[in-house]
């Protein structure tokens, strides 16, 4: 396997690293806490508990995944909540009106969240506007068109096809099905980053963006299949949504992207683009997930998540420019520039 | 956008960006009128004008921070925090004249936490402000939890609602009006103006020309906060109602207009007066579209795509610009004049 | 320099411009009647509907009776309002209705105070303005058209909650609208109030938690205190939103045999959850009835038959068995006691 990009391999064992390292302590505060929170509040530790908390967490780690891919090029999605929103209603609507079965609308609901990720990529990569301008723009634009399409209506669970929603409850050899599914994006995710020339340029464009267009990487492309991956992992956590709360409107997976961008921070995909694993992400989303339940338990008032989110990436981020830095002097003192 | 040598003055201002927000700013009036004989009368105009003011102020704020090279999504958040903080020493029998010094302090102190964060331990301003915005509106959740306040004095809620006595101009719109001189003068007409138009422009050149970068950062940020804590004054006045979850959607509709207004993405460039047309286009913008009965959901959509285009546009105005100048065989238009929106793109 | 002060100068220039036209060409607001759209021909009217949200298939339901009154002189229904449940977003709905000069607003207030002065500046323009299901403040509106008699559905949830805890006894807990719905609030405390007296001393209220009227919400509160409650015996859920949420996560829960579900519900959305167990009382009203009537009440202030004060009275054909009703203190008019659904009728309705 030859480095598609020579500067990346000093880089490149640093950065794993330190990314086992987060992923090892994001596992670590976690036994942690969950020993801490089971000592005020028995119900943590019960099967019941902790498989609602592993389902919800799964939704948002799917679209982490699609989000990380995204950062670790060095941009940003954060219409990410529309997209799910959208696919949702989109989904629940259609089995609603019996057009689909379950599998047609799944199939529909994925190719939504891919459309919507392209558009995405196109906004960024072809009409070259900012990330962080042309998602913001999206959110609004796509939040607009579902409330459009669904004006008043709201699809109740009744209106799903019977045992829809069970998914978001079986369990497969008592692990739930939701969980499988991100576990096996995650690894799809990982294979393709780690093994393909795909997951090397991903990484390259995000470190260095210069270096891989001198390099003869083509950027604009890889960026784009990164929002339209992105959008293809939103699609699914919109289809995830449906079978796990059932009744949709309009107004579903608002105020969502908070929660994926954090679990992406968290999980030590750095924000400057070029580092972090989809591993990470997914724990992250998992971490939040536990924090959430753990604050219902406590006693503490569910107010204090907004402001533990906050924390967390205002913590996540300082500690990845910490690392950045020591990243950089360490390149230099080794004489790799 | 710096002019092409050779081209004559008027056209420069032609082409100016100010100039197509007029235009449009007249075009709007004229869809206005033409869907309702309402829309010029002064009621309606001052109802137009009242709503979006909370938004306007914290975009004049919010134009610094840009032309800097920085952003701050934290404002929409700032300024529950401030109505929720208000709302709880109202009901705890604090007086507002204690009141609203105190809560104009934390939007500094927030601003300060911002712009340390962001100035001196070198973070990426997009990302520290979208922790604060998890952390303000979080702290907001907790002083007031989901309860309202609202049985404010008269005297109070007249600021946000009230009119200029005589005439049916808001409160609201004179601050802005104020802020908008005060704040242009700044840009415009100061050295600090020069010194956040250098620091967005190229913040390496700038230090090294020995401009105070941390100290006129830091600064932003603190005006940023101070601003968002007023416009949640405003915006609790206004409503008669003091909720953590006060503003919560803003920071995208000040973001649009301040690129509407011209402001550059990534710095070094734009006017206030663009940012204060583009207030009142955004303001026309909406109420014409209300008045036709275009439901808030196409102009959700409307104003995400206006946010986009005001992006776009420039780009394709100025490659085609290019276009045409090399075709004529004129000289390549210099450096400083390229958007250098490529250094953050593959 | 010398661009940058001329494009300041077009700036102001246009500012003048715009503030000197609107000085120049506009009315000022007319005082009170004048200047509202007429109402014309045998009753014609426009009347403005704004519910709390437009989402919300509680509001629908209420519309199909403004719709059935309009229909009846041919007067026409404008529905405005917010996607989400927040009385700041309802603000500029009022004023636009306003500018439209609308005959009468039908309005359910997501807060009573926010709403207040935008209701009282449409009143200044001889705007009728009648609240329905969350009343605006005192004096922000003509007559409030009250769905139910708060003291009633107070004693109502509570005799629920104790009639579905074994032995009356055991942890309750509240899954509510928004946390300033001034409906649920009354109905709120006044069940507490009537949980306090002997008859109900087993039941203990854990907690009140606010879904906010959105699906989603109510979900995650619901599963929130089965998980932090693990001895909850009933959840008393006074929203059509709520209510349905709460049964579907007991429901998916496998918890229908120990934890029950009362509150406020449409028949159509529980019958199945009467059926299998996990809601077997809750209760209502008609709400299209209720919109129904909040129309009627609108048209009789416009043409002037009522004005809405204490003591009047009027006829609306077809509901309160024909019987006039009263207009009681605060312009309150009542439609009627809450109804309950159990397993032996609620398959005899259909909304």
């Amino acid at each position: 396997m030859t480095a598609a990009v020579p500067v990346a391999r000093p880089r490149g064992q640093w950065l794993s690293t330190l990314a086992r390292q987060r992923e090892l302590s994001l596992v670590a505060i976690l036994i942690l806490l969950g020993g801490l929170v089971t000592l005020t509040a028995p119900q943590f530790l019960t099967v019941a508990n902790i498989s609602q908390v592993a389902v919800l967490a799964s939704v948002i780690a799917v679209a982490a995944v699609g989000e990380a891919l995204v950062v670790i090029t060095r941009n940003v999605d954060l219409s990410v909540e529309a997209t799910i929103g959208l696919v949702a209603y989109g989904v629940a609507r259609v089995l609603e009106l019996h057009a689909l079965d379950a599998a047609g609308a799944i199939v529909l609901g994925l190719g939504l969240g891919l459309v919507l990720g392209m558009i995405n990529g196109l906004i960024v990569t072809l009409f070259r506007v900012p990330a962080i301008v042309a998602t913001l723009g999206t959110l609004s634009i796509f939040r607009g068109v579902d409330y459009l399409i669904a004006g008043s209506h709201q699809v109740p669970l009744a209106g799903l096809p019977e045992g829809f929603t069970d998914a978001a409850r079986d369990t497969f050899f008592g692990i739930p099905y939701f969980v499988l599914v991100a576990v096996v994006v995650v690894a799809i995710g990982s294979v393709i980053l780690r093994s393909t020339r795909f997951g090397r340029q991903l990484y390259a464009v995000g470190s260095n963006p210069e270096a891989a267009a001198i390099l003869g990487i083509p950027s604009r492309m890889v960026v784009f299949t990164a929002f339209s991956l992105c959008g293809l992992l939103a699609g699914a956590a919109g289809v995830l949504w449906v079978m796990e709360f059932g009744t949709i409107n309009g107004t579903s997976a608002t105020g969502v992207v908070l929660a994926v961008v954090a679990a992406v921070v968290v999980g030590g995909v750095n924000i400057f683009g070029g580092s972090g694993t989809l591993a990470g992400a997914a724990l992250g989303a998992l971490f939040l997930g536990f924090i959430a339940n753990a604050l219902i338990l406590v006693g503490l008032s569910q107010f204090w998540l907004q402001a533990i989110y906050g924390v967390v990436i205002l913590v996540a981020v300082t500690a990845d420019a910490f690392i950045l830095r020591r990243l950089k002097r360490a390149n230099k003192r080794s004489g790799s520039r | 956008m710096a002019p092409v040598k050779g081209q004559p003055a008027w056209t420069r201002l032609v082409a100016r960006w100010e100039t197509l927000l007029v235009v449009a700013l007249a075009g709007l009036v004229v869809l206005g009128t033409s869907l309702s004989p309402f829309f010029l009368t002064l009621g309606n105009f001052s109802n137009l004008i009242a709503a979006l003011m909370e938004v306007a102020i914290m975009a004049l704020a919010m134009t610094l921070i840009i032309v800097a090279g920085e952003i701050d999504l934290s404002v929409e958040s700032m300024a529950g925090l401030a109505s929720a903080i208000l709302g709880f020493l109202w009901a705890a029998g604090v007086p507002l004249e204690a009141g609203i010094p105190i809560v104009l302090a934390v939007g500094a102190l927030g601003g300060l936490m911002n712009g340390l964060l962001v100035a001196r331990f070198g973070l990426p301003s997009l990302v520290v402000t979208l922790g604060t915005l998890a952390l303000f509106r979080g702290l907001a959740l907790i002083v007031l939890g989901p309860r309202g306040v609202s049985d404010f004095p008269p005297a109070f809620t007249q600021l946000g609602f009230g009119h200029v006595a005589g005439t049916l101009i808001p409160w609201p719109f004179v601050i802005f009006i104020g802020l908008a001189l005060l704040l242009g003068i700044v840009l415009h007409r100061t050295w600090i103006g020069r010194h956040i138009y250098a620091i967005g422009k190229n913040t390496g050149a700038a230090r090294f020309s020995g401009l105070r970068v941390t100290r006129i950062r830091v600064s932003l940020f603190v005006l940023s906060g101070l601003i968002a804590a007023l416009a949640g004054i405003i915006l609790t006045s206004r409503l008669s109602s003091a909720r953590a979850d006060a503003g919560a959607g803003m920071t995208l509709t000040v973001v649009t207009v301040v690129l509407l207004g011209g402001v550059n993405i990534f710095g070094g460039s734009g006017t206030i007066p663009g940012v204060v047309l583009a207030v009142l286009s955004v303001a026309v913008m909406q109420n014409a579209l209300r008045l036709a009965s275009v439901t808030v959901e196409v102009q959700s959509i409307a104003l995400g795509l206006l946010l986009i285009l005001s992006v776009v546009i420039p780009t394709f105005a100025h490659q085609a610009k290019s276009a045409v100048d090399r075709v004529r065989g004129g000289r390549p238009p210099p450096a400083d004049s390229v958007p250098h929106g490529e250094r953050a793109l593959p | 320099m010398k661009l940058r002060s001329m494009g300041r100068a077009i700036a102001l220039a246009t500012i003048a411009t715009v503030m000197f036209a609107a000085c120049s060409t506009g009315s000022t607001p007319s005082p009170a009647g004048a200047s509202t759209a007429p109402s014309g021909a045998a009753g014609k009217i426009t009347v403005g509907y704004l519910p709390k949200d437009i989402v919300n298939q509680y509001f629908a339901a209420a519309k199909t009776g403004v719709d059935k009154g309009a229909a009846e002189t041919g007067s026409a229904v404008i529905q405005v309002g917010p996607n989400e449940a927040k009385a700041d977003l309802q603000i500029p709905f009022i004023t636009d209705l306003t500018t439209q000069k609308v005959n009468a607003i039908i309005i359910s207030a997501d807060g009573k105070d926010e709403v207040a002065p935008a209701l009282k500046a449409a009143m200044a323009q001889g705007i009728k303005v009648v609240g329905f299901d969350s009343s605006p403040a005192v004096g922000a509106y003509n007559v409030f058209v009250n769905q139910v008699d708060f003291s009633g559905v107070g004693v109502n949830l509570a005799d629920w909650a104790c009639e579905l805890a074994p032995n009356c006894t055991g942890d309750i807990a509240i899954l509510s609208a928004a946390a300033t719905a001034t409906n649920q609030n009354e109905w709120i405390a006044l069940m507490k109030t009537t949980l306090a007296t002997d008859k109900y001393k087993g039941l203990k209220l854990v907690d009140t938690v606010y879904g906010d009227d959105d699906a989603t919400k109510s979900t995650t509160q619901a599963q929130a205190l089965l998980t932090k409650y693990p001895n909850l015996k009933v959840i008393v859920a006074p929203t059509t939103v709520g209510i349905l949420a709460a049964a579907q996560v007991v429901k998916q829960a496998g918890k229908s045999a120990t934890v029950k579900v009362t509150g406020l519900g449409f028949p159509n959305d529980m019958k199945p959850f009467v059926k299998d167990g996990t809601s077997p009382v809750f209760g209502l009203w008609s709400v299209p009835d209720l919109g129904y009537l909040s129309y009627q009440v609108a048209a009789k202030l416009v043409s002037g038959e009522i004005t809405g004060k204490e003591g009047e009275t009027f006829t609306v054909k077809g509901l309160n068995g024909d019987k006039p009703y009263t207009i009681g203190k605060d312009s309150v008019v009542i439609l009627g006691p809450a109804f309950r659904f159990d397993s032996t009728n609620v398959d005899q309705f259909n909304f």
